[in-house]
């Protein structure tokens, strides 16, 4: 639901990110407040992934121009880490392996370092068990993701679960959502989707990258973007999804250079 | 007559004074010291000149006048109970190179396992010594394992019989506790056919001053025998370590090392293995983790002499600071081993722009219907995987000590003793830490 008057989040104001010495981020414009579902939706290449991992704080991905806030303090001036802390989250569209280090000593240690930032209690070893457990129920996760070591040898599917897994043990306020839809089959996509819904409140928000419509079926947006070439070329509501889904994205880069 | 006069290097002759042999009572390790004392006189100390020292520069130990150790106050139990595994029932300990029984458990083995010093064990089992002791690690060609030899005149003595299992493991801890003194550790292990046994040998200092380890392992492991070999050298850090190990194995015999290189300024390590009889497999685990000013040599022999033989190796280097670590790695077959089936993997982690590594696998396979596989990677922690953890709350600090340990968890976590995977596993935390 749209809440003009709920709280501003995430504040983005003339963007400009380079890659390796390439603009790819040309001015963007959003905000997202409180209770809102954004989803980005455009072209392979438009700068999706880019304008998410640049607010997450990837070292690659230079801010070259512009301003973002994220509750209020400059997200540009904070490391990765206190990031997350403070609420933000990407949902990585790959997941990253890391042999040698098991998936439930990791999402503990993830969990611990939030929550003892954010003044809350953390858990042993026994009481986070249950917890995740619990979490993983939410998006009918074999407990047997627990044991092995993060993302090693996971499908494409089960990556994208335990992404959306540790939205849920980190409780943000703001997820960014990057192509979670993808590597994930029908039914895959309704529990994941499932979970995500379950997760979100009118005191966070979350923003859907996505090159597809079929995410915005189950996680209905209530504001849909377009970019293309590092912009963000137009905004409507979740009926701009469909219109791009029957008419694709020629029409409005034609609109762009127009 | 003083036979150091001879030595060809004064280095040596250093090292070999008031080395005398004749002093025997038996001939024939008699004759073995004599005949290393004459090749240790023969021989020099190598340079960088020397293909088998090409990376490793011991210079800075060439300029210390070590001399033998000498009779001194031991430590006491509990200055030495922090290295004692409790798995380790049985366990010898040696101090500056002298048996210390008061410090070591030997008592109430079952039937058919001896654990004791060499010099008591000649006294029961002379003739099965006499088979083995510096037959396996020639000293022809190494001065280090001359010297040793030619220095032998106790050491560790771990037997199994025939079909027998030493129920738990044991431990060979030899500590030094005085600067500026050479040791010389020696250990001989047997396990007959069809024998089991878990060794953990284990070197450390109770000293920050610069001392010497010169130490020889040899082991030989009969038909369908099965050894695993913990090695953990956690030597002080300005000391010098070079040690020899030399495995033998039998038909269908099976033996799993373990080697953790932690300590020392310079260390080097020969492991040496040999397959003697047909099927015989030989699994070798190495991780090196240094930092500093260290420098640690690691060369590994597997040599499959027979058919059917089987080898798995997995060297890893986590490599900080300024140091410098090296692995040598040879797999040799010979000519008729056929079907012989083997893997080395060597990978490095560079945690610094100073940190340095010289790996060097090599083949030589005279055989033609064989399976060797080989691989080596350097590298440096994985951008991706720490902006990862980075984006779920690690603080890069964090993130680097997760990533690191996990890469030397691999090798940690194959050690068949538990209490030394989580000793070690919290070691190489705080290593990684203070590396930072």
């Amino acid at each position: 639901m749209t809440r003009p008057d709920s709280k501003i989040l995430l504040e983005v104001k003339g963007l400009h990110t380079d890659v390796a010495g390439v603009e790819i981020l040309k001015g963007i414009d959003l905000t997202v407040r409180a209770g809102e579902v954004h989803a980005i939706m455009g072209p392979n290449g438009s700068g999706k992934s880019t304008f998410a991992k640049a607010l997450a704080g990837h070292p690659l991905y230079k801010v070259t121009a512009g301003t973002a806030t994220f509750d209020g303090r400059n997200i540009f001036e904070m490391a990765p880490e206190d990031r997350a802390r403070a609420g933000f989250f990407l949902g990585f569209q790959y997941p990253v392996e890391i042999p040698g280090v098991s998936n439930t000593a990791f999402l503990r240690l993830a969990y611990n370092t939030v929550q003892g930032a954010r003044g809350k209690d953390e858990l042993d070893p026994l009481e986070f068990d249950d917890y995740v457990r619990e979490k993983m129920k939410l998006l009918d996760m074999d407990v047997g993701f627990l044991d092995r070591s993060v993302n090693d040898g996971f499908s494409g599917g089960e990556k994208k679960r335990n992404e959306i897994l540790q939205m849920a043990l980190l409780e943000p306020r703001l997820a960014i959502l990057d192509e979670t839809d993808s590597g994930l089959d029908i039914d895959a996509l309704r529990v994941v989707s499932g979970g995500v819904n379950r997760l979100l409140t009118p005191d966070n928000a979350a923003v859907l990258v996505t090159h597809y419509q079929r995410l915005l079926n189950y996680i209905v947006p209530d504001y849909v973007h377009v970019m293309d070439g590092g912009c963000i070329v137009k905004t409507g509501g979740k009926e701009l999804a469909v219109e791009l889904e029957a008419r694709g994205y020629d029409w409005i880069k034609g609109k762009a250079a127009a | 007559m003083n036979t150091a006069v001879g030595a060809t290097h004064p280095y040596i002759e250093a090292l070999l004074k008031g080395c005398e042999p004749g002093h025997d009572r038996l001939s024939w390790l008699g004759e073995r010291r004599a005949a290393a004392l004459e090749r240790a006189n023969a021989l020099t100390v190598p340079t960088t000149r020397d293909e088998e020292w090409r990376f490793t520069d011991i210079t800075p130990m060439t300029r210390v006048p070590f001399r033998a150790a000498g009779a001194t106050s031991r430590p006491g139990t509990t200055e030495i109970a922090r290295f004692i595994a409790p798995e380790a029932a049985v366990r010898l300990t040696f101090v500056d190179g002298t048996f210390a029984p008061e410090l070591s458990a030997n008592a109430g083995l079952p039937y058919g396992v001896v654990v004791t010093n060499l010099a008591a064990g000649l006294v029961t089992h002379g003739s099965v010594i006499e088979q083995h002791l510096a037959c396996h690690a020639p000293a022809q060609q190494d001065v280090f394992v001359a010297l040793n030899t030619a220095r032998l005149h106790d050491g560790a003595f771990v037997w199994v019989a025939k079909d027998q299992r030493c129920p738990t493991p044991v431990q060979l801890l030899f500590l030094s506790t005085q600067k500026e003194t050479a040791a010389y550790p020696r250990c001989l292990v047997l396990a007959e056919a069809g024998a089991d046994l878990t060794l953990i040998e284990d070197y450390a200092g109770l000293t920050d001053g610069a001392y010497f380890t010169d130490a020889v392992t040899e082991v030989a492991i009969g038909d369908g025998a099965r050894v695993q070999h913990v090695r953990l050298q956690r030597e002080a850090g300005s000391a010098f370590h070079i040690a020899t190990c030399a495995v033998a194995l039998a038909k269908d015999a099976r033996y799993a090392s373990h080697a953790v290189t932690l300590g020392a300024r310079i260390s080097r390590h020969n492991l040496n293995v040999r397959q003697h009889g047909e099927g015989a497999e030989a699994h070798l685990d190495g991780l090196t983790l240094i930092a500093g000013r260290q420098l640690a040599d690691t060369h590994t022999l597997i040599d499959h002499g027979r058919p059917n033989g089987r080898s798995r190796q997995l060297q890893k280097c986590i490599v900080g600071g300024a140091a410098h670590a090296v692995f040598d790695g040879k797999i040799a077959v010979a000519p008729g081993a056929q079907l012989t089936d083997s893997a080395q993997e060597s990978r490095n982690l560079l945690l610094s722009d100073k940190a340095h590594v010289d790996t060097k696998p090599q083949l030589e396979i005279f055989a033609d219907d064989v399976k060797c596989a080989h691989g080596a990677t350097v590298g440096q922690l994985d951008a991706e995987q720490l902006f990862y953890l980075q984006s779920r709350g690690l603080s890069l600090p964090r993130a680097r000590n997760l990533l690191t340990y996990a890469f030397g968890a691999e090798v940690i976590d194959r050690i068949p003793v538990p209490s030394l995977v989580e000793e070690l596993e919290e070691t190489v935390l705080a290593e990684i830490q203070s590396a930072e």
